[in-house]
């Protein structure tokens, strides 16, 4: 890096840079960036401000950018027009439970794949990532007819279970575990660590940036997953707040956009400030195999 | 050693045996998932396009192909196929060329860039039936965003919901909404790889800007064109969240799109024969399309 920018004439460098900040030039792309910026944010406030709005606000004409008065009980009513609060629960239980299992899965599956001898690793690993060619929409009436008959229609494991099988995330954490400096892994063997002190003490805390990038993904996927606890729950006591939100429209259908404004407003409020808090780690995750293919 | 050697033979044996234990204790419950959750599923699906089931009776009925010869003779199949194809063509093609345009605006070295790329990735995160009820109200023919911007440019708002004409430039206008982000940090990360010798010697070759795009850009970032095709093919022929909220698959079956037929078919109408036999038309469909797309296109990648 250093030596091929110092090789680089003096002056075309400066010159780089005189273009990198003349600010004339970049206008028209500053323009477009903008408008890109304002086309994904505008629908977002949209809803911000749909959501403090009074019924009559939303029904005049013409729009109202700016609400009158913000109308907070949107959000009381949101809460109590459909159980919510128990939807939000239930998201998170199965959030955590889902994402919990996913993670132990992968990491055991990688750790197995590439620390542990095995006859024939790599055809185990072509059958855990041959996984990923399986469009999950073809799975779901033989994985609901099972569910069903097992009694798990309505409760958690029946949502949490059949998504617990991990073919990305072993992905994942097999190109992490690979990556790891084979010194060190060595000399944690010859010290006589066992498999288990070496993946919990040496392994794991290695690979933190990527389990981090893991457990996100998959904390995000499972928090917006909608077509699975869609097909297994049909009552208050179990659906989640992507389920649960659609019957706040339902419910308060076309009469009450702010209300139901509200609830979308809190149903997307928890995975946006993750991203926001963490979303090196979630682009990375999300955009691995790209480039190394 | 000499300690080693002086133990009895019969643990060493097992302690030698240990690891292989524990590969098989390690690997054991995630293959089991996905024998039980995916492969078996897969193959299920396709025996059950061979009957007449109801999701309920304990009989099912052996029809053999007849599911196959109704669903190939059926008009309303070949128009819902049409949708898929419509529906992916769109989404993928407007995806890629916007999530490039964008890639290469934020490869300039403009400020702000980095929170730029925040808020365009940002959509790609949140859960498609919000997203789809959200926009819901936006395409509002009277009250929403869109009808409000139209005002102001005289166009009066078209019914998006109620109208088939409209309902699915309405789905694909929201879906590429949401994942245009994703498509932009993937050609953004292969711009940032593209070795900057090379535009300087297209430089000296006396190459203006277009060329340089044309004969340097666009060639070094065919791996991520593969990569992007393949998986926005992939996730665009699967979409049901956006298009379930949004439509039903309606007005008039305008939006409605494979995956969304299998839905309807098990779920709502109770015809498992018929659900399966799409599912299963579905899968050759895109096994078959990312086949012909490794088998074809990606010869004509450069893995710089």
């Amino acid at each position: 890096m250093t030596t091929s920018e110092l090789s680089l004439p003096v002056r075309t460098r400066r010159l780089a840079a005189a273009r990198s900040l003349l600010p004339l030039r970049a206008i028209p792309a500053y323009l477009l960036l903008l408008l890109a910026v304002v086309i994904i944010v505008l629908p977002l406030t949209w809803m911000l401000t749909a959501s403090l709005k009074t019924r009559q606000e939303i029904y005049t004409l013409p729009v109202s950018w700016v609400p009158e008065t913000f109308r907070w009980q949107n959000y009381r009513q949101a809460w109590t027009a459909v159980p919510f609060e128990r939807f939000f629960i239930n998201s998170v239980v199965t959030t955590i439970a889902g994402s919990g299992l996913e993670l132990i899965n992968g990491v055991l599956t990688a750790y197995a794949l590439v620390f542990l001898p095995f006859p024939k690793k790599n055809l185990i690993f072509l059958f855990v990532i041959a996984a990923l060619m399986v469009p999950f929409q073809v799975t779901i009436i033989p994985n609901y007819v099972l569910v069903a008959d097992l009694g798990w229609v309505n409760t958690y494991q029946g949502i949490v279970i059949p998504g617990a099988a991990v073919a990305f995330g072993a992905f994942l954490m097999r190109q992490q575990f690979l990556s790891l400096p084979r010194e060190v892994i060595e000399a944690a063997r010859i010290d006589g660590a066992g498999h288990l002190r070496m993946l919990w003490s040496i392994v794991l805390p290695m690979s933190r940036p990527a389990l981090v990038t893991f457990a996100l993904i998959s904390i995000v996927a499972k928090w917006n997953d909608y077509l699975w606890p869609l097909l297994v729950t049909n009552n208050d006591q179990h659906m989640t707040l992507p389920v649960g939100l659609t019957q706040l429209q339902h419910s308060e259908g076309s009469s009450e956009w702010g209300v139901v404004m509200a609830g979308a407003v809190m149903v997307i409020t928890p995975v946006l400030a993750v991203f926001l808090w963490a979303q090196r780690h979630i682009v990375q995750g999300l955009t691995a195999g790209s480039v190394k293919g | 050693m000499a300690h080693a050697a002086t133990r009895p033979r019969a643990p060493r044996e097992i302690q030698r045996l240990i690891p292989y234990a524990l590969f098989i204790l390690f690997i054991a419950p995630n293959i089991a998932l996905l024998v039980l959750f995916t492969y078996r599923p897969l193959v299920e699906s396709v025996r059950l396009s061979f009957y007449d089931w109801d999701l309920i009776s304990p009989q099912k009925t052996w029809v053999g192909f007849e599911n196959y010869t109704d669903y190939f003779s059926d008009p309303t199949s070949r128009y819902i196929i049409r949708n898929t194809l419509v529906f992916t063509a769109a989404t993928v093609g407007a995806t890629m060329a916007i999530g490039l345009g964008l890639a290469l605006l934020l490869n300039l070295q403009l400020r702000a860039r980095n929170l730029a790329r925040t808020v365009l990735f940002a959509p790609y995160v949140l859960g498609g039936a919000a997203i789809g009820i959200i926009w819901l109200f936006i395409f509002d023919p009277r009250f929403g965003l869109v009808s409000a911007l139209l005002d102001r440019l005289g166009i009066p708002s078209p019914n998006w919901y109620n109208d088939p004409n409209w309902a699915m430039p309405m789905v694909i206008i929201v879906y590429t909404w949401k994942n245009l982000g994703y498509a932009t940090v993937i050609y953004l990360a292969g711009l940032q790889t593209i070795p900057k010798d090379l535009y300087e010697a297209a430089r000296v070759d006396g190459a203006g800007a277009w060329s340089r795009f044309w004969h340097v850009t666009l060639p070094q970032l065919s791996p991520m064109t593969f990569f992007l095709l393949v998986t926005t093919m992939l996730s665009s022929m699967q979409a049901f969240d956006i298009i379930s909220v949004m439509t039903a698959g309606g007005p008039l079956d305008a939006t409605k799109t494979m995956v969304y037929q299998v839905y309807e078919e098990a779920f709502v109408r109770f015809r498992v024969g018929d659900a399966s036999t799409v599912a299963t038309v579905l899968f050759f469909i895109l096994l078959g399309a990312t086949l012909l797309q490794v088998r074809f296109l990606e010869r004509r990648v450069n893995y710089g």
